[in-house]
């Protein structure tokens, strides 16, 4: 699963074409090969990490999509990982459930820790680790069953029994997720039946229903309208309270408006990682300027 | 020119087109004129002692009375239930492997070709197979050959469409189920196969309607019997076995009686293939909210 260290080949050429001209030491150094080390701002360091990525890579069969990333996630609050398309955003989110096990020919070398041990260590329990990090998809999935059933499915499978409990426990998810007051009537009807927005947010419900100590959402507002959007975006700062959120997002003002930090990726590395608004109004790389300014990406 | 091309492709159309049509109607008005036909001969021997007697007289049938088919019914019944026990569960199983678990690994492919290839065999092929395999080493026609006769050829057909109709249940949903901390096991039992219950269901009664309609592979594995027996280990009678034996016969009265037969076992073919469709209707509406 793991091997080499830094084989660093030329950066493809697709994303890199869209680069800005000359002038950008980042960009001029992936496009020569040589590693980077993104900049990763001091106010980010001091938090205290829940996951924390150690000079972590990744491979699909023999194109790399993460370059030696290094990159702690603050406890309890939200992080955001802008780039553009293909950065290797999704990826890196993905390493840290292990989701991209299910990838045929995946390897990852350096390290992925939750709460200090490493999630690739051989002898890990996937499952287990899926508990303790929820995941939710950029398009609603709800099981083709009733909502309460989605709701208390991560439940069921651990074996919990017991009627009262589960059904105490949908609610709280489902309060949690701010669905309750529209489906408490409709517990038993198909989920299918909901909107687009509410499937998500039944979604973050069954996520949250096992109680994971971190929730991964990999562009969780990209397949719905915004007034949903903006629903789940209160959620997901109503949640972040209880468990740390780790967000894909392509919506630059999403990021900005749900997120404590914000980290910029590019090519597979991480460029520039701090407070959110300093990443927005105040970076200090003129790569990340100009993509949050607009100008590429 | 150009229009002149044209008025003759407007022919050829119209043509083709009357082609296809006449070929329907035809097609159409055979099966009809069939359906007619058998019901026309076998109504009349339809009657509350076909269902409720067992053929009379010695075994070389009693002209006057034959009796009625109670056993053949009854026989044909607990054979599929039998041949269903045996094939059903084999082949959602070898279908749940194929889509699940199989993936490139090289026993699928094998066993996907296998599959095709035994879902085409002609039945008197599984009939020679059965006797030789089941009848001929414990010394006599039973009904256990009959019902693995027809097993052997339900679970081919229901592991290929259990396949194709796991692999329409969205990636999502296994991921989504994955993601949750399920196991590879529990998505499947859990998510996966009720996703895919209505369409799966549906090629489990194909399969029986399939079987119910086989004749060749009882005549030599169950044989047939003139009345039912709870001995498992003795000739068995069954629907299709019966109307052979009697529409061979030279005697009208069982003759007619054969044609009753035939009437109930298109009944019978006739009520699956509907219940499928009921069955398909209900899940397509059930899939539709969105």
């Amino acid at each position: 699963m793991s091997t080499p260290g830094h084989t660093q080949g030329p950066a493809s050429g697709d994303a890199a074409a869209a680069a800005p001209r000359a002038g950008y030491a980042i960009i001029e150094a992936i496009r020569r090969g040589e590693p980077v080390t993104g900049q990763t701002h001091e106010q980010v360091r001091d938090q205290p990490a829940v996951i924390r990525a150690a000079d972590f890579s990744l491979w699909y069969g023999k194109s790399r999509a993460l370059h030696a990333v290094s990159m702690p996630v603050p406890r309890h609050r939200v992080t955001a990982l802008i780039g553009p398309s293909g950065c290797g955003k999704s990826t890196l989110i993905r390493c840290v459930n292990r989701m991209n096990d299910l990838v045929e020919g995946v390897r990852v070398s350096g390290r992925m820790e939750l709460e200090g041990s490493d999630v690739y260590a051989p002898g890990t329990d996937v499952i287990g680790l899926r508990r303790r990090v929820g995941m939710v998809f950029q398009k609603p999935n709800p099981f083709p069953m009733s909502i309460f059933d989605n709701v208390v499915y991560p439940l069921r499978i651990h074996g919990q029994r017991s009627r009262s409990e589960l059904a105490e426990r949908a609610e709280r998810a489902l309060r949690g997720a701010a669905l309750w007051d529209e489906v408490k009537d409709r517990l038993r009807q198909s989920a299918l039946g909901l909107s687009g927005g509410q499937q998500q947010r039944l979604c973050i419900a069954r996520a949250i229903a096992a109680d994971p100590e971190v929730l991964l959402m990999d562009e969780p507002c990209s397949a719905l309208d915004p007034v949903s959007t903006l629903r789940v975006e209160e959620l997901i700062q109503r949640v972040s309270e209880r468990y740390t959120v780790l967000i894909v997002t392509h919506n630059m003002q999403q990021a900005s408006r749900v997120s404590h930090f914000t980290a910029f990726m590019y090519l597979g590395r991480l460029v520039e990682y701090g407070p959110t608004a300093e990443i927005f109004q105040n970076p200090r790389l003129p790569e990340t300027e100009q993509y949050v300014s607009g100008r590429f990406g | 020119m150009a229009t002149q091309r044209l008025s003759i492709r407007r022919v050829i159309s119209a043509g083709a087109i009357a082609g296809s049509a006449a070929a329907s109607v035809a097609i159409v008005a055979v099966l009809a004129g069939v359906l007619w036909y058998i019901l026309w001969r076998g109504v009349g021997a339809i009657s509350w002692e076909f269902f409720t007697t067992d053929p009379t007289g010695d075994p070389t049938g009693d002209p006057a009375a034959p009796g009625g088919m109670r056993h053949a019914v009854l026989g044909t019944l607990a054979l599929l239930l039998m041949a269903s026990a045996v094939g059903v569960p084999m082949g959602i199983l070898t279908g749940v492997y194929l889509s699940e678990y199989a993936g490139e690994r090289w026993l699928a492919g094998p066993t996907r070709f296998v599959c095709d290839v035994l879902a085409g065999v002609p039945s008197i092929v599984v009939g020679i197979l059965g006797y030789e395999l089941l009848v001929v080493p414990v010394g006599g026609f039973n009904a256990y050959a009959g019902a693995a006769a027809l097993a052997f050829i339900m679970a081919p057909i229901i592991a290929r469409t259990t396949e194709e109709m796991l692999r329409l249940v969205p990636d999502s949903y296994r991921a989504g189920s994955l993601a949750l901390g399920a196991s590879k096991s529990q998505t499947i039992v859990r998510v996966v196969l009720p996703a895919a219950a209505g369409p799966t269901l549906t090629g489990v009664m194909l399969a029986l309607a399939r079987v119910a309609g086989e004749t060749a592979p009882l005549l030599f594995t169950a044989g047939g019997a003139r009345l039912i027996s709870a001995d498992l280990g003795q000739p068995f009678p069954s629907l299709t076995q019966q109307v052979f034996d009697y529409a061979t016969s030279p005697f009208p009265s069982q003759r007619e009686v054969a044609w009753a037969g035939v009437l109930v076992l298109i009944a019978l073919l006739l009520t699956i293939n509907l219940a499928v469709r009921l069955l398909l209707w209900r899940t397509r509406a059930r899939a539709k909210p969105r």
